[in-house]
């Protein structure tokens, strides 16, 4: 069972890892951007931007592997009638939906390292040990709730449309959470908005770790995380049934 | 009388309100190679995906080695090839197999997949990269490659040479002589004729014909006429020797046993009728001549 699993998420990453399309865009987006607005515009009134903005970018980072990876993968794998193939094999669907959340957290914890290598070497950004290690477990755990965002999109979207879906989805809810600006410059009606999108409380819990203290309580925001997964799973269960009887 | 593996059992299945089977009858019996024949649209490939579980029928019952078809203790004997516009495109042929090995308990030797196949040479190319005659050969790999005893073959062949698809009908053909059972549907009836013990003629969802290639054959030999002819249905459907009628506005199609003989009697009673055209029979139109029945009655 674990052999079987080892060797699809083996598979998943490197098929991924051969598309320029996927790898270059999800790895370099967030590091290009951080090197931007993190370390050539560093102004920081109050906070250190290098730091905070690790949070973000790294919570910017988990988005792009997860919804790119499902919204998309999915929607072209089920359009070619691959998943048809893999329905009949004779392999549970959870070794294949596994296989890619394992990928989509390996590329999430990937993304982080270069974050975090870039805010370390010329960033100045410094933490204790534990506080590293806490927030790589964070963006990489804060992939599954995208995950299954991504699912339910790749198995109700056709795939021409979901690469546009995805698309329009991915930079708009980015900032709209505030990941590449602080919330706080944002009009209030704006700001009230962002409770709603789930990169918004991971930023949250990414935030605390790095020592910024959020609004609300760390244990509400991993349940608004958890809640959000539940619901993109109901949703993404009811386009597998209705895929199954087409 | 030899055990069946799979059977379908008064299998209706609608889309909309198109009904694509319709009361279907199926039992594909143990061992040997069944031959599924029948034009686009006659039901094929809905009633593969009802045989492997992808869809479930909206009245009667669908079972393979007499359970519900799509548990995993079933899908471990199974392998199937369907028709699939894409597979991951940046793995290559090796990783494919392996992967799809993988799932198997006793899954054949890397290289014997290969051989059988005819992919030697391509193990490290990515699928993307393959021709079209290479993809359709990596499908066939991966649905042999658990060495399953019932294989499905939707459509194995179409769009392979000549040379490949005779080498992939001597594959199955031994696959089948092992005792293994190879579902296949095709609409060259010369396929279901090298390779077939038994041959199941699809028709709107409906068995029209089912027996040995040499059966089938009979039944479906002769030649089809084609003209323009001012003749009324009834007369034609009277002239001896007509099997079957289709007709397009002032055009006619008639499946008959000889050419001549019903030629010279629609020459003689129709001085105006023109556009004469003969060919042998082909597929399309022995589904004229085997359905010519269940169409008068519809």
């Amino acid at each position: 069972m674990f052999a079987i699993l080892g060797r699809e998420t083996r598979l998943q990453v490197i098929g991924v890892w051969r598309m320029p399309a996927f790898a270059v865009p999800t790895l370099m987006f967030p590091a290009m951007f951080y090197i931007f607005f993190a370390l050539l515009f560093t102004r920081s009134p109050g906070m250190h931007m290098p730091t905070w903005l690790l949070a973000t970018y790294g919570v910017f980072g988990v988005m792009g592997p997860a919804l790119f990876g499902f919204g998309i993968g999915v929607a072209v794998e089920k359009g070619e009638g691959w998943l048809r193939l893999k329905r009949i094999a004779p392999v549970s669907p959870l070794v294949p939906l596994c296989a890619r959340t394992l990928m989509a957290m390996l590329f999430a914890l990937i993304v982080f390292v270069i974050l975090a290598s870039l805010g370390a070497a010329f960033g100045d950004v410094r933490m204790p040990r534990a506080d590293w290690i806490a927030l790589a477990v964070t963006l990489t755990a804060g992939a599954i709730p995208f995950c299954a965002m991504g699912l339910a999109a790749g198995l109700w979207l056709s795939p021409q449309a979901a690469p546009a879906v995805m698309n329009l989805v991915y930079l708009p809810l980015a900032f709209l959470s505030g990941l590449w600006i602080p919330l706080v410059v944002f009009p209030a009606w704006l700001q009230q908005l962002a409770v709603i999108l789930p990169p918004y409380h991971l930023a949250a819990i990414a935030l605390d770790v790095v020592g910024s203290k959020p609004a609300e309580s760390l244990v509400g925001h991993v349940l608004v995380l958890a809640g959000f997964t539940l619901a993109f799973l109901g949703v993404a269960a009811a386009g597998w049934r209705r895929m199954r009887e087409s | 009388m030899k055990e069946s593996v799979a059977r379908l059992q008064g299998v209706t299945r609608r889309y909309g309100k198109h009904i694509a089977l319709d009361a279907l009858d199926l039992v594909i019996p143990d061992g040997g190679v069944y031959a599924l024949l029948g034009p686009n649209g006659a039901g094929k490939t809905t009633t593969i995906s009802l045989l492997l579980g992808l869809l479930t029928p909206d009245t009667g019952e669908a079972t393979v080695f007499g359970r519900p078809p799509g548990d995993i203790a079933s899908r471990r004997a199974i392998g199937a090839m369907l028709q699939v516009s894409g597979v991951p495109a940046t793995l290559t042929v090796r990783e494919h197999i392996e992967q799809f090995s993988g799932y198997y308990p006793k899954p054949l030797p890397f290289a014997q997949v290969m051989a059988r196949a005819g992919l030697e040479g391509l193990e490290e190319r990515r699928f993307g990269r393959l021709s079209a005659g290479q993809k359709q050969r990596t499908l066939f790999a991966l649905a042999i490659c658990g060495d399953p005893a019932l294989l499905f073959l939707d459509e194995p062949t179409v769009g392979l040479d000549v040379e490949v698809r005779r080498r992939m009908w001597s594959v199955i053909r031994n696959l089948a002589d092992d005792g293994r059972t190879v579902v296949l549907t095709t609409h060259y009836l010369e396929e279901a004729d090298a390779l077939a013990d038994c041959v199941g003629v699809l028709s709107r969802g409906r068995l029209a014909a089912e027996g040995t290639p040499a059966q089938i054959k009979a039944r479906v030999g002769g030649r089809i006429i084609r003209c323009s002819t001012a003749l009324d249905e009834a007369v034609l459907r009277a002239l001896p020797g007509v099997r079957g009628l289709r007709r397009h506005r002032t055009q006619v199609e008639l499946a008959v046993d000889e050419a001549e003989p019903v030629l010279r009697e629609m020459l003689a009673r129709d001085a105006a009728l023109t556009g004469i055209e003969v060919t042998g029979i082909g597929l399309d139109e022995a589904f004229l001549s085997l359905t010519a029945g269940t169409r008068e009655a519809a």
